[in-house]
């Protein structure tokens, strides 16, 4: 008589093809994963779906016209980098910048750093399953972006700095209702901590995953809150102080484990001591121009800079070759996500597939800027 | 271990002549180093040992030759280190990612943008670029560019 026994299981390595098209990866990434049942022994993640060629675009254009791609690269934290683009050109041409644009400036970097963050936090925890916080954090953001589309005109690409300053002033109005929304902030912590941090679901899913340490992170080349996470009190506006950094008080926090709870307490922080910086900054606001001399058409002088500023995903670098004309002779974008997602390679690798989409989230990865 | 570790690291390797300080308020690194074909792994193991991380990588054409670039740095004020290796066109440049991870992806990227190959790369593929792309587009003989320079106009000092 023939076994009634099932037949037996067939053991096999199986390839999920996660992305490029999948809400969780944040833009077009596509994670192909080597699968032994619910656990993952390889992860390689394939980018390049959004590659513009800012790089190639760089070397036929003006150092003004390459202005607005800036803010394309990293599309949510674009202040930021066109921040950092315009500080690296006025170093190299030697463009004064007067203090009431530098602190402008900050202000501005700062809102938008925190705007980055919220949006993370949103989608985070919408990933790990929870929608309501997704809706707090998004009804705080939409006051930053009401902030900066008075002052610069966009909601998301801002090409808000110019060499030598900024595009516009800021008025009375700006400040109240950045000074409002400081306060409005405060009072929002109580209720993210009661809804999500202490949240026994969000604890189990992100405490003890993914954990980049100290060791990886320098391997990888791994920088913002990734970095800092695993204990390594390494920022930019600290290391290289850039604009008026130097005259604010803010600490940088740092986690222990390198998990992804502390990824998350590090962004959560991070948001505190841009409210601390935006404060003074308002503060200490001077009178006075916010433009400065700057050429029609700039031209740096020859050789080859780097200048590297601290966006809300880490260091970000522009190493500029420059031939002495107004076009760059190679422009190379150091962007953070990169190393940060490539560490993803070694930390899912060992993991559960569910464990992917709260791994992934907490790095907080921007795949545009990947890209160029 | 610190960024004095490896610049002594440095010397032991390097001509001095090799290695020159450079002003980090205007340049934004402070010590700029052109090395050798050859020597590009043992700075790497260096730059290692003495905690420094791999920032990043990249590549410029050149009439001349190909100048790869490693941008090291440690965790401190002021301490990027540029080093530069020139590659002849066609010509290949060891792996550093025996030393980096890192260097993975910023070789496959330089690859990718430059054909510069890496003699024993474990995962040569392209990054950014499909690929099936018959191209690299970085290369100043692609594309829209405003001129082609020789090394010396650039940099200032010979080849090595």
């Amino acid at each position: 008589m023939a076994s009634q026994l099932p037949e037996p299981i067939v053991e096999q390595t199986y390839y999920l093809n996660m992305g490029p098209q999948h809400p969780s990866t944040h833009g077009v990434l596509r994670l192909f994963l080597k699968l032994d049942g619910e656990y993952i022994i390889e992860a390689d993640p394939i980018v390049g779906y959004g590659h513009r060629g800012h790089e190639k675009m760089a070397e036929s254009h003006l150092y003004e016209q390459f202005l607005p791609n800036t803010s394309r690269m990293d599309y949510l934290s674009g202040l930021l980098f066109n921040h950092g683009y315009v500080a690296a050109v006025e170093k190299m041409t030697g463009i004064e910048v007067p203090p009431r644009a530098e602190y402008i400036r900050i202000v501005c970097a700062e809102l938008n750093r925190i705007s980055s963050h919220l949006l993370w936090f949103g989608t985070y925890i919408m990933d790990l399953g929870g929608f309501t916080p997704f809706l707090y954090a998004f009804d705080d953001r939409e006051i930053i972006l009401d902030i900066l589309d008075r002052i610069t005109g966009s909601r998301l690409t801002y090409s808000y700095c110019r060499f030598g300053g900024v595009a516009k002033d800021v008025d009375d109005e700006f400040i109240r209702a950045t000074r409002e929304f400081i306060g409005r902030l405060r009072s929002r912590w109580e209720d993210y901590h009661n809804l999500v941090t202490k949240n026994v679901i969000f604890i189990h899913r992100t405490k003890g995953v993914g954990v980049i340490n100290r060791e990886t992170a320098i391997r990888f080349g791994c920088t913002g809150p990734v970095l800092r996470g695993a204990g390594v009190a390494y920022d930019i506006r600290r290391a290289e102080p850039y604009s008026v950094y130097p005259e604010l008080e803010f600490e940088i926090p740092t986690g222990a484990a390198g998990d992804a709870f502390d990824r998350y307490m590090v962004r959560f922080q991070e948001m505190e001591q841009s409210l601390r910086i935006i404060e003074q900054a308002l503060e200490r606001l001077p009178e006075g121009p916010i433009r400065g001399r700057a050429p029609r058409k700039v031209r740096p002088p020859k050789g080859d800079f780097y200048f590297a500023v601290e966006s809300a995903r880490g260091a970000v670098g522009f190493y500029i070759v420059s031939d002495g004309t107004g076009y760059p002779y190679r422009l190379k974008v150091r962007s953070p996500s990169l190393s940060n997602l490539q560490v993803l390679t070694e930390t899912l690798s060992g993991t559960l597939v569910a464990d992917t989409i709260s791994i992934l989230g907490s790095v907080d990865i921007v795949v545009p800027e990947i890209d160029r | 271990m610190s960024f004095d570790d490896f610049k002594e690291g440095l010397g032991a390797l390097l001509e001095p002549s090799a290695v020159r300080p450079t002003d980090f308020g205007k340049r934004g690194y402070s010590l700029q180093v052109t090395a050798k074909r050859d020597q590009v792994e043992p700075i790497a193991r260096v730059a290692r040992e003495a905690d420094l991380f791999l920032e990043a990588m990249t590549a410029v054409d050149f009439a001349d030759a190909f100048q790869v670039i490693y941008l090291y740095n440690a965790f401190g004020a002021g301490s990027r280190v540029r080093v530069r290796v020139a590659v002849k066109k066609g010509e290949s440049l060891p792996t550093v990612s025996t030393v980096y991870d890192a260097a993975l992806w910023h070789e496959r990227e330089v690859f990718d943008l430059f054909g510069i190959p890496f003699d024993n790369h474990p995962d040569l593929r392209r990054l950014l670029l499909p690929e099936d792309a018959d191209f690299h587009p970085l290369r100043k003989d692609f594309g829209k560019v405003h001129g082609v320079r020789s090394t010396d106009e650039i940099y200032g000092e010979p080849t090595a």
